[in-house]
């Protein structure tokens, strides 16, 4: 067995201290031990992006950093995205999504609003081609991307 | 109206089986074969690893038959002293770390005494190789029409070609998965599929346990395709059978290169065409030879073929037809359902062959479709009348229209004149796709709905079908709401569990919203009709006569039962394959426009246009992202997804090095719907699901043609596959 290594992150506001195995993925360690289950992984091999997070606010794929990594950092999940409270508010992002049709199956969705996070930030009127090259790091089997497409214009559209 | 389950999964509450809060389970994996065929010698388990601390299940302890029970019992749950195929499952083993088991399952050795395996389905097997009946013929299947060597010999013309189509991977972004424990002697299953009663079947025939001792629970499914429609069923069987051997509960979920390996795709096929016509182009015998590559076991080959052939001859009037059809077996892993079902290799073959017989003809390739396309009272391959009194013509010159067809072939050709490294092109594929069960099978399936009337006034629809991305809850909350006067809110929908669920049929053919919706419609009818209040009474007067009936009838259940009924007038031959094949066809037209650079053979969608008379249209957002969904998978299969296969096994298993279709990969797709209701589908819809993804690889092919005069007969046209077929002309261009 190899020695555990002590981690402290903050995920969604809120702090966690764990000892972790070394070799532990951040995918695992958001879904296994912190139960953070709508980080989705679809491919452990940094392809899909279905398990996009933010460190300290930008995209990264947490089956490819460990979780010892993001010890001393600050984490955002999918679950941390609309504003706290528990109700049915959503980030503008998930709002658009949800209006646009930007989803099916779902399995890829966490992924894809993670990533769009920093890039409307840093892109807050995207052209199309934009768009679809941010996109391009993601996989979606269902939607044929349109959808998403449509509702990363309306995020954009609707940001102040 | 919103997607019913989007709020849940756009803020990662969703649970996918994985996701799902499990106490002291174990974690189960698959021993697998190492080679294609042959005898098991032995299986070794490694010495370096303290084998006490792991469950091990083999094909001795399965209680019932060894049979993973399907059409056929060929297929067992875990290979009993033979494997067939390459990843055929052998020993299950179970343990509480993940991590631990993965380096024990490496720890197992099977030892084969390999046998000849059959690795291509095109070469007839030597004797040594027959392992299915005489000749490994897996299915055979034939329709006749009229009498075509007569009318080959007659006629003016005759065009012949041949046309090849490769495996396909799903990649639901959701692998599989299943959890199995013991609750009370009952044994409950849960997990991402598409037909928990295939799963309960499986479950009960092989474990000997009859109904009230097995439970299957659909969890949110992220993505099927066809993929789990029958593979689930081995997976919850050996789930089970860890679990059962455990006392605990075992959770298996596979990760991406053993689901991309293991799992089923699509039917590789072959499919030769010889076709009789004027010189004008109008058909006069259609000739056809279809071969798919079934794999190792039969599991639901004899459908997929049986679809391929019905849909084979195309969307055309023509007086003589003879398909002739086979599945073969080979060592491979077995090819299995995915969406679509055959009809979409086969017709890849006829679409692109009208082309090709356009260019013998010197005629255009859409005036070959306009004067040969089905008209009201003509008869398809199997003799069925169509008159359904959608104008198909229509259908193509909506999709000619929207695509700017004649103007951008123009542009085209002027382009290509003065450009020396790219050449632009389009095409188009006119097609069909039958909704729900071929012939017979709904009748078989005897499918049920209830509706039940609950004591607040709502209703709950009880079905045992899924979403999985395609909408099924949206559209369901729709049909039921609608039939009542209802808000959407007043209708819920249960969860697919056969504890609780009649078993609606599979969600699969196309035939959740057409069929399974007009059996809630007609569940609702019933429901109404044992309140005893007047049709006209929908809305807040009917959920106040449903708060009534509870109050006066205290503890008692109120529900609506619907079961399936053939719509009049359909009736079909199945020993001779004559007849309705299907309820109802949706029709279409699709143009892809494509741009190829000649430096690199590479190909890019750079316009594309679907077209669809599918009844009326239930949810137009849905209805429009299944298209563009399925269109970028028909784009994938056109132009990039190529399974490579060494000795029997898929060795480009991972998301690394199988490529999909990304967003900077296909364009914007315009979709367009034309509607004629269909009066035996809920609100007159008819089945959608799979046609989208029919038309993409023959019209990106047909424009690729037009673009660069070469001839493809076969998807995937990876760059490499054009470069090797390229002939124009270009080499000194550049
Ligand atoms: S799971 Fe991390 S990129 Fe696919
Ligand atoms: S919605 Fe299913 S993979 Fe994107």
């Amino acid at each position: 067995m190899d020695q555990q290594v002590p981690i402290g992150v903050t995920v969604n506001g809120v702090r966690h201290e764990r000892a972790v195995e070394p070799r532990l993925l951040l995918s695992d360690f958001l879904r296994h031990e912190l139960g953070l289950t709508g980080t989705h992984v679809g491919c452990e091999h940094g392809v899909c992006g279905a398990c996009t997070v933010l460190l300290d606010g930008d995209a990264v794929r947490s089956c490819l950093i460990l979780a010892v990594q993001a010890d001393g950092h600050e984490l955002v999940t999918v679950e941390g995205l609309a504003p706290p409270g528990g109700g049915d508010e959503l980030h503008p992002l998930q709002a658009a999504f949800r209006e646009a049709h930007g989803l099916q199956c779902g399995f890829c969705t966490p992924g894809f609003l993670m990533t769009l996070v920093p890039f409307l930030r840093e892109h807050p009127h995207p052209s199309e081609p934009e768009i679809r090259e941010a996109l391009s790091g993601h996989l979606c089997r269902c939607t044929g991307y349109q959808g998403i497409v449509a509702a990363v214009r309306l995020a954009a559209g609707s940001a102040p | 109206m919103h997607r019913r389950e989007g709020l849940a999964k756009l803020t990662g509450r969703e649970r996918y089986v994985d996701d799902l809060p499990l106490d002291d389970f174990l974690w189960g994996m698959t021993v697998r074969s190492p080679v294609p065929r042959g005898r098991v010698t032995a299986v070794r388990f490694g010495a370096d690893v303290d084998w006490s601390a792991f469950v091990i299940v083999d094909h001795r302890d399965i209680p019932g038959p060894n049979e993973v029970i399907l059409i056929e019992r060929d297929q067992p749950v875990l290979a009993a002293g033979y494997v067939r195929h390459v990843h055929e499952p052998v020993v299950l083993l179970g343990h509480r770390s993940r991590e631990g088991l993965r380096r024990a399952v490496r720890a197992v050795e099977v030892v084969v005494a390999p046998e000849p395996p059959v690795l291509d389905f095109r070469v007839p097997p030597r004797p040594d190789q027959i392992q299915y009946g005489r000749d490994n013929v897996l299915k055979r299947l034939k329709i006749e029409k009229g009498d075509v060597e007569r009318a080959l010999a007659q006629a003016p013309v005759v065009v012949s070609g041949t046309y090849e189509t490769g495996a396909q991977e799903h990649v639901y972004l959701e692998t599989q998965g299943m959890i199995a424990w013991l609750e009370d002697q009952v044994l409950v299953v849960k997990g991402s599929m598409q037909c928990p009663y295939y799963v309960l079947s499986a479950l009960k025939h092989a474990l000997a346990r009859d109904e009230s001792r097995v439970r299957v629970i659909q969890t949110p499914t992220g993505g099927g395709f066809g993929g789990k429609e029958e593979y689930p069923s081995d997976i919850a069987l050996h789930a089970a059978l860890l679990a059962l051997k455990a006392g605990r509960p075992v959770k298996i979920v596979y990760d991406r290169g053993e689901d991309m390996a293991a799992t089923t795709k699509r039917h590789p096929s072959w499919v030769r065409h010889r076709t009789g016509l004027t010189r004008d182009g109008r058909l006069l015998a259609q000739d056809l030879e279809v071969v798919l590559d079934g794999g190792a076991y039969v599991t639901l080959s004899p459908v997929v073929l049986s679809r391929g052939i019905i849909h084979a001859a195309g969307p055309y009037s023509c007086d003589n037809v003879r398909i002739a059809g086979r599945v073969m077996f080979t060592n491979a892993v077995p090819f299995g359902a995915f969406r679509g079902f055959g009809a979409p290799q086969t017709l890849f073959a006829c679409e692109r062959h009208m082309d090709v017989i356009a260019r013998t003809l010197e005629i255009d390739p859409v005036e070959l479709r306009r004067i040969n396309l089905l008209r009201d009272g003509q008869t398809t391959a199997t003799g069925q009348v169509i008159r359904d009194g959608t104008d198909r013509v229509a259908v193509l010159e909506r999709a000619l229209e929207l695509s700017d067809y004649r103007a951008k072939r123009r542009a085209h050709a002027a382009f290509n004149e003065t450009h020396a490294a790219q050449r632009r092109g389009i095409g188009l594929a006119a097609f069909y796709h039958g909704a729900g069960f071929t012939g017979g099978g709904e009748v078989h399936l005897n499918s049920r709905v209830r509706v039940a009337g609950l004591a607040d006034g709502r209703v709950e629809v009880l079905t045992a079908n899924i979403e999985m991305g395609q909408g099924t809850l949206t559209v369901f909350t729709q049909i039921a709401a609608e039939r009542l006067g209802f808000a959407p809110q007043d209708v819920a929908i249960a969860e697919a569990d056969t504890g609780r669920v009649p078993n609606s049929g599979p969600t699969v053919a196309s035939r959740t919203t057409m069929v399974v919706g007009r059996l809630i419609e007609r569940a609702c009818d019933d429901l109404r009709s044992r309140l005893e209040v007047d049709a006209a009474v929908r809305g807040a007067s009917l959920r106040a006569a449903i708060v009534r009936w509870h109050r006066e009838h205290a503890a008692e259940r109120l529900v609506g039962d619907a079961v399936y009924e053939r719509p009049p007038g359909i009736s079909w031959d199945d020993a001779n394959y004559r007849g309705d094949a299907y309820g109802a066809f949706a029709w279409a037209t699709y143009v892809a426009e494509v741009e190829v650079d000649l430096a690199t053979y590479s190909t890019r969608v750079t316009g594309f246009v679907a077209v669809q008379e599918v009844g009326k249209v239930l949810n137009e957002t849905l209805a429009r992202g299944q298209v563009q969904g399925g269109v970028v998978q028909g784009i994938g299969w056109a132009l990039m997804e190529e399974c490579k296969f060494r000795d029997g096994a898929m060795i480009n298993n991972q998301l690394t090095n199988y490529l999909i279709p990304t967003s900077d990969d296909v364009p914007p797709i315009h979709v367009a719907f034309l509607e004629n209701p269909y009066p035996h589908g809920a609100q007159g819809a008819k089945g959608l699901g799979e046609l989208p993804i029919d038309g993409p690889a023959p019209a990106v092919l047909n424009a690729v043609a037009a673009a660069t005069g070469a001839d493809p007969r076969a998807v995937p046209l990876t760059p490499e596959r054009l470069m090797a077929i390229a002939d124009f002309g270009l080499r000194s261009a550049e």
